[in-house]
Parts: structure tokens; sequence; C-alpha cells
């Protein structure tokens, strides 16, 4: 803790000796990859990382990261995570959850944690399907999936994540694929670095269950179907052959060789209206499906606050002694 | 005058009336100047669940009880000798419990047509006759008293009917011969900058004093002898607030500092209400999105190297119930505390139970054995939640502490300790290697049997913890057989080696004889009495109270043993009694009343007595 120099540390500093149990060619492992290469690029202690996961196949992540981990239990990652960070703010605290652990049975953990603004990195896996207990629908599977449990098709209509984490007040909701490393790793470096509640989406092939689910944004038409968000750039995708502009509220494609550069909507990360609007390119049939970071704003966070108020109130009162305490209110002395 | 004075040894009063009229406010009065004049004492609030029920309803009756005495008590007492009724519902919902002679003071301007209907009263019985045979009546028109001693200031007439329940707390303290000077300095603290209503209350609490002094319906004072305490320095303590000072004093003493994390409930709330005050201390409190937040948090809070609590009643514990099997398999420190109601599902949210023992022993899946501890009495939660929080950061596990909506709201006179005098809290966080080459998270204590607490942030240490079975020392997961089942012993072995820390039982009375009274949590008063009654009338019965109830105390089973008939007392339908009878083969007999009340001394007295012949 004495020294300030940067540690050194190599993507195997942060590779715990554990045996990882994933099915071959599981998206999971791409994710896995890039996050140990990306923490040693922070600067940090590796003791000052913690991850916090559910229960879920992308909940044994903790399992293999040579940090501290807790894989706790399902749906509650946040709230584990939300109090290690209020009993000690200086760690770097992560949370990995998937659809059915993060959105179905820890939903309101998932919502209020981002409301809170608690400076958490949320990495969220979306395989659209039930991997660990082979093969249900999730709360993000299209409707009409048919799985074990839904022989005749699901009838549930899928939420939309990044809408759902907006409406939650969220102060960082970003996308991205797990087949899309260096972009990945570009979403992992904006998370760590933000100073708040953040929320990654990650598309992750489940080759097993939900095979090809995400094939349209990694296969051979993938610049075609995606489009990469970037600050103060005009949204622009398919190398440059296409645009979005807003009509009104609405946007819609055009093609860039009758349209200028000009007209096309500019990306601005710090606008929450313009950020609902690209969360609803979720899964659309005319719209690219939007990756990047989708909305980043700056707000005090929770774990700040609650430093801050005690720290006032020690100034306020004087830091509080216990045997005043209980011999104070009104008191009677028997001889 | 010719009034006279009358020393009596202890007297239960009952103030009631609609929610709206003050009732606990009164009695909370009433208690701290009882407290004051040095009277042992013990309190009983009761209340509905709803905030506002509709005015005059019976429903809306919020009643506060007190029993002061000269000598040392242990209960609130179950018949008032005075009742307070403020308005008809308040009167039909209580007059059956008054006992026979009892004095009836009544606010008369509250008995309208209206009010009496809904009450249910054909016909008035102030004026009917109903009563007089029975009681002692006094009917007040408090509303036109408090009206006419509040004239000339600058206040609504509903405002000024609001003192009529200080004008009902001066007579009392005429009847008894209390001070009044603490009242009039509460309410000049508590409405500090509304001069008016100081003012009112003010006169209305003196014009109720004068107005026993001044009428005939007084003939004979009380005087309660002070009590013969223990010398040392005493407030009133209620149960809550006495676990959320026990919570802060385990925190300094261990160096922790303390976290909550919890989700408001009845009746446990207060302790998150008077947690969030005390931040300069540096406590975190954190009010949570609901209650398997606020335990999971705990948990991540406990991770992190903090005194975590959390605190809740039974629907709370049923929800905490997955991620307490987390806490016990994590094997890591954290106080629980179930401040019980009467239950199933909601129940009886204000009223008070002692129906989730099994719960908080069993109510998990898998094996997964948790210390569960009682306080007695109200002053005791202070001890019970120090205490829980000692055992958990030296077994490293989480403990249940068994409160109820008796024991957390009711008040007794409490010797306030010293703070350095309280048994010693030790942590010690790992911080290098406990093994050649490597930290084993889960390497024991020898004595203990409790595993190393190495916190995020210690370098060489990063470890994982989990909810999935654990290899013996290294922590990895483990699906092993033999691993496992090695575990579950080891996790019951440790909660058993609490036992050594707990110490030996205290009969009262004779170690061996007819009967022994064995009870758990807030019937402790209400079996102490009944076994003192019986005492004096030469029944050869003791009494033991348990405060751990997981482990049990080692010394039970010898005890019980002298015993030809073992009574368990419990607010509910025989739950320690089950375990009493199953793990010392005797056959133990219940007293079981589930009425959301506590149980009466002169109904434990009448068990035993009719079990003796």
């Amino acid at each position: 803790m004495t020294d300030i120099q940067a540690p050194s540390l190599s993507k195997k500093d942060f590779e715990s000796d554990q045996a990882v149990r994933w099915c071959p060619g599981c998206g999971d492992y791409a994710i896995l990859a890039q996050t140990q290469k990306n923490m040693p690029t922070f600067g940090r202690k590796r003791e000052e990382f913690v991850f916090v996961s559910g229960i879920g196949c992308s909940s044994r992540f903790p399992y293999y990261m040579n940090t501290y981990g807790f894989h706790s239990i399902h749906g509650r990652a946040p709230a584990v995570a939300t109090g290690v960070k209020i009993a000690n703010p200086d760690l770097s605290v992560w949370v990995v959850t998937g659809d059915g652990d993060g959105l179905s049975i820890g939903g309101n953990h998932f919502m209020h944690v981002l409301r809170r603004n608690m400076d958490i990195n949320i990495l969220m896996f979306n395989n659209r399907i039930y991997g660990l207990t082979k093969g249900q629908y999730s709360p993000t599977s299209e409707q009409g999936k048919k799985t074990k449990a839904s022989p005749y098709g699901s009838i549930d209509y899928p939420l939309n994540p990044p809408s759902l984490a907006l409406g939650a007040q969220a102060t960082f909701v970003a996308r991205t694929i797990d087949r899309w490393q260096k972009h990945m790793a570009e979403m992992l470096e904006r998370s760590y670095n933000h100073d708040g509640g953040s929320c990654i989406e990650i598309y992750q092939n489940c080759n097993i269950f939900n095979d090809g689910a995400y094939e349209e944004y990694t296969g051979a038409e993938k610049f075609s179907n995606v489009i990469e968000l970037k600050h103060g750039e005009p949204m622009v995708f398919a190398q440059g052959t296409k645009g979005i502009k807003l009509d009104g509220f609405k946007p819609k494609v055009v093609d860039m060789e009758k349209n200028s550069i000009d007209d096309i909507l500019i990306h601005d990360e710090t606008d929450l209206d313009l950020a609902h609007i690209i969360a609803n390119w979720t899964s659309h049939p005319t719209l690219p499906e939007p990756i990047g970071v989708i909305y980043c704003i700056d707000k005090t966070t929770y774990n700040q606050d609650i430093v801050n108020q005690i720290e006032s109130a020690i100034k306020a009162k004087g830091p509080g002694n216990v045997q005043d305490l209980l011999n104070s209110g009104d008191t009677w002395v028997v001889d | 005058m010719g009034k006279t004075f009358k020393t009596i040894d202890e007297a239960v009063i009952r103030f009631a009336g609609d929610s709206g009229d003050g009732m606990q406010l009164t009695g909370g009065r009433f208690t701290e100047t009882t407290a004051i004049v040095g009277n042992d004492l013990s309190t009983l609030p009761d209340f509905p669940a709803e905030i506002r029920a509709p005015a005059g309803s019976l429903a809306g009756v919020s009643a506060f009880q007190i029993k002061f005495s000269s000598k040392d008590i242990h209960t609130p007492g179950v018949n008032p000798d005075v009742l307070v009724a403020m308005n008809p519902a308040a009167l039909k919902v209580h007059q059956k419990e008054i006992i026979p002679g009892g004095t009836l003071i009544i606010n008369t301007d509250a008995f309208t047509k209206k009010n009496l209907k809904f009450a249910g009263y054909e016909s008035n019985p102030i004026e009917d006759g109903s009563l007089d045979d029975y009681f002692t009546l006094i009917p007040v028109e408090m509303n036109k008293m408090v009206t006419a001693a509040c004239e000339g200031l600058d206040l609504s007439p509903k405002l000024v009917g609001r003192t009529k329940n200080l004008f009902a707390l001066g007579i009392l303290f005429y009847m008894y011969d209390r001070p009044l000077d603490a009242t009039e300095a509460w309410l000049k603290k508590k409405f500090k900058g509304k001069d008016a209503i100081i003012e009112a209350n003010i006169r209305a609490l003196n014009a109720g004093y004068n107005y026993g002094d001044t009428t005939e319906l007084f003939m004979t004072r009380y005087k309660v002898e002070k009590a013969n305490l223990p010398s040392g320095t005493y407030r009133n303590m209620n149960g809550n607030l006495a676990a959320s000072l026990g919570l802060l004093a385990a925190s300094q003493r261990s160096g922790l500092k303390l976290f909550y994390g919890g989700y408001p409930i009845t009746p446990a709330s207060d302790i998150l209400h008077m947690l969030a005050i005390w931040k300069h201390f540096g406590v975190q409190t954190f009010q949570a999105e609901d209650e398997i937040a606020g335990i999971a948090s705990v948990i991540g809070a406990a991770f992190a190297g903090k005194l975590a609590v959390t605190a809740t009643s039974g629907p709370g514990i049923a929800l905490k119930g997955e991620s307490l099997g987390l806490g016990v398999i994590t094997e890591l420190p954290m106080v629980v505390i179930n401040v019980q109601r009467g239950g199933p599902s909601t129940g009886l949210p204000t009223k008070t139970e002692q129906s989730d023992l099994n719960q908080a022993l069993y109510g998990r899946n898998g094996e997964a054995p948790m210390p569960v501890i009682a306080p007695a009495t109200p002053g005791d939660c202070f001890y019970a939640a120090y205490e829980a929080c000692r055992i958990a950061l030296k077994f490293m596990t989480p403990v249940m502490l068994l409160s109820d909506g008796y024991l957390a709201n009711g008040s007794e006179p409490w010797k306030i300790p010293n703070v350095d005098d309280l048994e010693d809290i030790d942590v010690k966080f790992a911080h290098g290697k406990n093994s050649e080459n490597d930290f084993l998270p889960y390497l024991r204590d020898e004595d203990t049997l409790s595993r190393p607490w190495a916190i995020p942030g210690t370098p060489g240490l990063e470890h994982r913890l989990g909810g999935i079975e654990k290899a013996k020392n290294t922590g990895h997961v483990s699906y092993d057989p033999e691993n496992h089942h090695r575990m579950v012993e080891l996790r019951q072995e440790k909660v058993n080696r609490i036992q050594h820390d707990i110490p030996p039982l205290e009969v009262f009375g004779e170690d061996h004889g007819d009967m022994l009274v064995l009870s758990w949590g807030g019937t402790y008063g209400a079996c102490r009495s009944a076994v003192e009654t019986l005492n004096e009338e030469g029944k050869k019965v003791s009494h033991v109270h348990l405060r751990w109830i997981n482990p049990l105390p080692k010394d039970l089973g010898e005890i019980i043993i002298g015993f030809k008939h073992i009574l368990v007392p419990e607010i509910n339908l025989g739950q320690l009694l089950q375990l009493i009878r199953s793990e010392y083969l005797v056959d133990a007999q219940g007293l079981n009343l589930v009425r959301g009340r506590p149980i009466g001394a002169s109904t434990i007295v009448k068990t035993v007595k009719k079990t003796l012949g």
C-alpha cells in the first residue's frame, strides 16, 4: 500500500490456478481472456480488484481471475458488490452477470445499483438463453424461441438491457460483442475509468444452447449490421456507405452516396434523449445494432456521498464516543 | 383538603386512545418520569399496524401500559389498576382487562353519539350505570378543560384539543405524586421554536395536575417508593435502542467500523433509524432495495472487513434465507437481528411473538447451522447484541439475534455499563501466508475452527469465496463426496464449540425440585415473576433462562434431570419445547399462548399449580 509506483503486472498475474470449465467454443473464453489482458493496463494493484458474480455460466468468472472474488448466489451480485464497495471505496469492484442472473432473478438489484450510481462495473454477458440450467428461454430471448421450456415457442417479450439501464438512471451504458476483441478492450477501459455505476452489455455466443444468436453481428456481414458509436462523430456504418439521419425523433438509415455527412446524426454520449433513441435500435428490423458507449455522464457516486456524509457528521459533531452516548439522555443515580 | 397518601408497592396503569391521541407519547413521558423518580418499571406499548385507522374505530386504538414498583419487577403486568380511556373505542377494547374495582379515567368529551356508535355501544356506558358496580369511574371533560386552560393562546381549537393527552398525564402525575419538570423540559426541547404549542402543552399538563388536586374525585393519592436497584447511573432503555447501542459498543471494542444494510420493516426499523443518526461514529447505513439486498450487502461488507449487521423481522428472515446459507458456507462474520412479530406471512406486524425460533434454527437449505442468541429483557438487548458480534467475529460465522416486538418497544431502567468493562473482542485480519507456500482461506484455528479473515486490498492473499462447496483448507470448489461430508461436519462442530464461550446457566431457586420453568427470550420476566411468587408460596419450583439456543449451554442437560417436571412457556406452539424434548429426551410440557402479547406471570403460576396439584 505504500509504494506509489504503478505495479507492473501481466495477463498471467490475473490468471488463477483453477481450470476453466466452460464448454469449448463458449464466448465466455474471449471475455475472460480480454479482461485478464486489460487489467494489467489499468496500473492498479491486483489486490485492489474484486470480482463478484451471481449464478450462471458467466458467474464462474471470478474463480478464474487471480484477484479477490466472490461467487455469490443467483441474482444478488450487485447487492454483494454494493456492500464491498461501501465498506471499502478504494477497491475496484466488478460484477459479472448474465441475462438470466442480472435481468430476471436479479433485475431489482441491477436496477437499483445503477440508480444509486454505485461505482461498480457490471459486465452483463447476454447470450439470450439459460445455459447452466441447460437451455430455457431467458428474459432477453426473442419471442417465439423454442426451448425445452417453450416447445411451442416462448410467448414472453424480451426486454432491452440498455433501455432498462437508462431507465434506471445509469450513468454509463455500453455494449460490445464477444468476438469484437479490440472493441471490448476499449469498453472495459472506458468502464474502468468511469467514476460511477457502469453497465456493459456483452453479446456472447452460447454455442451449445443458442449458437449463432449474434451471427449477423459477428459473421461476414457484421459491418452492415452493426454501428460502432463514437462520441462526437457522425453515425455512419457499413464501411461508410450508410448513415443514420433523424427525422424528428425517428431515426432512419440513409445511403451516404445520396446524403451529405453534415446531415448525419452526431453521437453525443452525454445526451440522455439520444441515448434512449439509440437503445431502442436493439434487434430493430431496419436499424443497425448499436455498440459502443451509448451514454456516459458524470454524477456523484453513492459510495462517495456516504463518505462525505460521515466526514461532515464528524466535522459537525466530533468523532462519536460510545460511553458518552450511553451516558446521554435522562439519567439518574442510585447510590 | 383531607386528601391522604397511601403507600403501595406497585401499580399498573394503561393509557388508551385513538391512534392520533398521542398515547405512546403520553406513556413514554410517564415512563421517563417514573424512571427518574427511581421506581423499577416495565412497559408494554401496544399499537395498531395502521398508521391512522379511521378515527374512533376499534382498529385504531393505541395503548401503552406501564407497571412500576418499589421492588424488583420483571413484567409490565397484565391487568391495569388504572385505565385512561380517551374515547369509547379505547374503553370498549380495554375495559374487560381492568382489575375489578380499578379506576377508570374517561374523556367524556369524546363520548359523542357518533363515537359511541362507532365503538359498538348502544347506550353511553358512562351514563347507563353499566360501569359503576365494577370500577371507580372518573369522567372528565378533557377537551373543555384544555380549551379553558389554553384560552388566549394563538392556536386553533384543533391544536388545543391535541393537548388533552398532556391533561390526562397531569392527572396521573398527581395521582402517583410525580414531578412535572422533566416533561416540561422535554416539551420545550421537542417543540423548540413553537412557543404557543409548548405553552399549550405545559398549561394542559398543569391543568390536569391541578384538576386532580382541586376536585374531590381523587381523595387518595399513591406513593410508590424508590426501588432498591443496584447502585449506578441509570437511564430508561428500550430493546431496539439497546441493541443498536450494543452494536456500536462492539464496533468500538473490535476496532471495526459498523456497516448496516437493511430494509424497513416493523418492528425492526428503529434500529436502522438510530444507526443512521450515528454517522459521526463512522457507521455506514445502507437502506437496500429489498430484504435480500440488505443481507447480500452485509455479506459483501463482511468480506471487505466491516462489522456487518442487518435487522429485520420474520418475513424478512424468510427472504434472507438463501443469503444466510451463503453467509454460513463462506464463513464470514455478521449479525442478523430478527425482531420477531406475529406470523405467519404478514401476521400481526406490531404485536409480539416467539414463533421464529424454528426459522432461526432451521430456516435454510442444507445443513446450515447458525448460532442463535436471544435477549431476555429490553436492556439485555445491549449485551446480547454485543455478544452476538463478539461470537460472530471470534468464530467467523453469521449469528442470529432473536429479539421480539415486546422487547424492542418495551422499556426498563437500565444501569449504564462501562464500555471498557465489556469482554474483549479481538479481531485479527490475515496479513500473510498461513502455510508453506500459500494462503489457505479455509485453514482453521485449532480451538475455534474459525478460518482466517483476509480482506480485499491485502496483497498476496487474493482468494475466491462462494456458495459452492469448498475444499478443506484451500477453499477451492470441490464436489468430492468425502470432502463435502467433512465440511458439513466442520461447520456444525464450529457452532458446537461456541458452547465453550457460554457461561454456566444460572438456576434461580434450588438446583432440584418439583418443577423447572425453562424460558428463552422475552418470556424471561413473566417466568421469573411467576417463580418468585411460587417460591413465596413454598413451591419447589426453579427457573432457568436460556440466552443461547444454538448451541444449547453444555450444563442444561444436567440441570434438567434435577426436576420432576419441566415447563416451557413460549409465545408459539412449542418450538423450544420440541428442541428440549428431542435433545434431552425428557417429557417437558409447554405453556403456549399465541395472542400477540406477552404471557402473564399469573398464567404461568396457575399452570404450575395445576401440574403440581
